[in-house]
Formats: structure tokens, C-alpha cells, sequence
């Protein structure tokens, strides 16, 4: 959690949200929560665990630069 | 009955201390409906966070009531905090910040506060291309 916020510090494009999951059931379906920390991306990338920064950051760029391309 | 003990409100306090700048914690709540307990809940986790910094500021909405403003910070759902320092950098809790969240809570004060994020300089780079709105949500439990 704690990297999404910094990026959101870091970048005015970016915006990081911690969803309590038990709190938005509705939500916690929608992204099919199984496991957390379970990050979303723009609706289109998703990843459970807590990554490294760098691999983080990469998931971040992948969802902006579509289709799994690498950043 | 305080959410904070005595020794979590001498541990905020401390940390707190080193807010190099102001914060301002904005909460989004309902008084009524289903979940209407968590935004009581939250409120009173604000306020009692704010007793431990003179650098920190509350202001509280009802998402139905204050919608223009809630429209403006992207809250649609509630509890929502929206945590500020210089401007709105884009931090946001929804659902109350207990347990490990908590210690999030009071680490998105410390980066508002300072504008200054962690992150390695190659990270920093790497941001600077970016062209898009990145919205990141991380699903959590309160554990």
C-alpha cells in the first residue's frame, strides 16, 4: 500500500486508493479479491502480493501502456 | 470509548512530531444505511489522530449532502479519508484504517507532509514518461 501512495505523491497523473476489501464486498467481487494485498491497475492489471518497488512500478506502466507490453 | 490506547496515542504523537508540514485529513461518511457504522467508526479514528498533531486539520462531509465536494475528490463510495498536504496528491483510504492500514495511515501523512516520496531515483525517471491517468487500487484487510 505504502508504494502506491508514494507514487501518487511522486506523479499528478497517478491516484492510489486503499480499499479496505471486507468493508466494499461489491468491490472486492468485482476484482475477484481471493488474497491480499491485491493491487489493480486502471481496470486492466491486476497482482496479489507485495511486490518490490521495481516490479511494481512495472505493473503500473504496463497498465497505461496496455496489453502486457514490458515498460 | 477511545479507538486510540494510551500507548497508540503516544506512539502517534511521536511520529506525528515530525510532520515537516501540515496535513489535512478530509473524511467522506453517511450518518445512515448499510455501513453507516464504519464512517462513525472512521470520524472518530480522524479526529482522535488529529488530537496528536497541532500540523493536522479534520474536515468532515456527508456524500450525500456535500456531493459537489465529494465529486471534486473523486469520492463515491464511504468511509473515505482523503489525506492532503500542499495539495491533493491522489492518497485516499476507503474503510477504516485499522490494523496494519493504520501504520499506512500515518506513513501517506508523513509523504503528504513533506511532498517528498521514497522512491529510487530510477523509479522517479521512470514516472516522468508517464502521459496517462494511473489510478492504483490495493485491496487490504484489517489485519
Amino acid at each position: 500500500m505504502r508504494l502506491a501512495h508514494h507514487l501518487a505523491v511522486a506523479s499528478e497523473l497517478i491516484r492510489g486508493d486503499c480499499v479496505e476489501a471486507t468493508e466494499f464486498p461489491e468491490l472486492a467481487q468485482r476484482y475477484s479479491v481471493m488474497a491480499v494485498p491485491k493491487t489493480v491497475v486502471n481496470e486492466t492489471v491486476s497482482f496479489e502480493g507485495a511486490l518490490p518497488e521495481p516490479q511494481f512500478v512495472d505493473n503500473v506502466l504496463r497498465a497505461v501502456k496496455g496489453n502486457g507490453g514490458s515498460s | 470509548m477511545a479507538i486510540l490506547t494510551e500507548r497508540d496515542r503516544t506512539a502517534v504523537t511521536e511520529e506525528l512530531g515530525k510532520l515537516p508540514g501540515p496535513v489535512k485529513l478530509v473524511v467522506f461518511g453517511q450518518q445512515l444505511g448499510p455501513g453507516s457504522e464504519y464512517s462513525v467508526e472512521t470520524e472518530r479514528l480522524v479526529r482522535e489522530v488529529a488530537e496528536c498533531s497541532d500540523k493536522v486539520s479534520v474536515e468532515i462531509y456527508n456524500l450525500h449532502i456535500d456531493r459537489e465536494k465529494a465529486a471534486g475528490y473523486g469520492i463515491d463510495r464511504t468511509p473515505a479519508i482523503v489525506v492532503e498536504g500542499a495539495r491533493d496528491y491522489g492518497i485516499r483510504f476507503f474503510g477504516i484504517p485499522a490494523g496494519y492500514e493504520f501504520t499506512n495511515l500515518i506513513d501517506g501523512m508523513q509523504v503528504a507532509a513533506s511532498g517528498e516520496p521514497e522512491l529510487s531515483p530510477e523509479t522517479l525517471e521512470r514516472l516522468r514518461g508517464l502521459t496517462e491517468r494511473v489510478h492504483i487500487q490495493v485491496f487490504t484487510t484489517p489485519t
